[in-house]
């Protein structure tokens, strides 16, 4: 069945849409039970997505600096990357009609792209606390994307980790 | 002490390690293995109930530093200079997830670390990962 294009709705028809986006998206990431347990919050301005990880004592992983542990950085960069694209592809979705706000807030699942591989550059330990991730589709295309994201902590040009991920997109089941 | 308490004491050292319930099974000549079993806090995908990729990362980056840690020559510290992670399956739910790390090369400065995850089915991996980490003093 080939879905109609969305209609595009008066000025306060399209502003209300894009709250209401923003809220179906917020509950989509905190319904993830490891972004919950990470907590992980995002941040929205315009088109810009700031992923925030405050900093939590079960997320060192050296005491004796101490650090946050490298793999909690691994995963921070990927739910980030992950939320970026997705936003972008499920926003795609949205426009052409593919994707029902209300299935989503009726909490069903949409199928998201999956991570192929995903490199990580550790640049500085990680200090115990607040860190911020921001990520570029570097390329989104329809089989493959590729992203690059960076994470801070008090000054945004000390980046300390960066990373590269390739994701596979969600095929059309015919 | 004995291998079985230095490897507890390495996990229990590690908030975030033991935080996911990590257990080291083998800590031994540059190879260490090490579990996670499964968690719902871990879950990626509420509608499979599939452990999300990043816990995995953890697993497989403790693991790799483990083995730095066991290698011969002694380093007395490191840490991930980067690391790269192929997913190629996602994990069976329930499952627990064995990670086994091999530092197969190690310079005065860096080691470098192969990484394999598994859960049930050992024949086919759920990731694998390559890391370089840095080598502090200590020999």
């Amino acid at each position: 069945m080939k879905q109609q294009k969305r209609k595009r709705g008066s000025v306060q028809e399209e502003q209300a849409l894009r709250h209401r986006w923003d809220v179906s998206l917020n509950a989509l990431a905190t319904s993830v039970p490891y972004i919950a347990y990470l907590g992980i919050d995002f941040d929205r301005r315009g088109d810009e997505l700031t992923a925030i990880l405050p900093f939590q004592e079960k997320l060192i992983g050296n005491p004796f600096l101490p650090a946050i542990h490298g793999g909690v950085t691994a995963a921070f960069l990927e739910v980030t990357a992950v939320m970026t694209l997705s936003r972008h592809y499920l926003w795609e979705r949205l426009e052409s009609g593919e994707l029902d706000l209300d299935r989503l807030d009726q909490g069903e699942v949409p199928r998201l792209p999956k991570t192929i591989d995903f490199t990580v550059d550790y640049l500085r330990s990680g200090l115990p606390r607040d860190a911020y991730a921001r990520a570029r589709i570097s390329r989104a295309g329809r089989r493959y994307a590729s992203v690059h994201v960076e994470a801070w902590q008090d000054d945004h040009t000390r980046l300390f980790a960066q990373a590269t991920g390739h994701f596979l997109m969600p095929q059309k089941r015919d | 002490m004995d291998k079985v308490n230095i490897a507890r004491q390495f996990i229990q050292a590690i908030p975030h390690a033991r935080d996911l319930g990590l257990e080291l099974i083998t800590l031994e000549d540059g190879v260490s293995v090490i579990s996670m079993p499964y968690d719902e806090k871990l879950v990626g995908n509420p509608a499979t109930g599939v452990i999300h990729g990043g816990a995995v990362s953890a697993l497989m980056d403790t693991c790799s530093g483990a083995a730095v840690m066991c290698h011969p020559t002694g380093p007395a510290g490191t840490a991930t200079i980067d690391l790269r992670i192929d997913y190629m399956r996602s994990a069976k739910p329930g499952d627990t997830i064995t990670a086994t790390a091999t530092c197969y090369h190690m310079t005065r400065s860096v080691a470098f670390v192969r990484v394999t995850a598994v859960d049930s089915d050992t024949d086919n991996p759920v990731a694998t990962a390559t890391g370089a980490f840095t080598v502090e003093g200590g020999q």
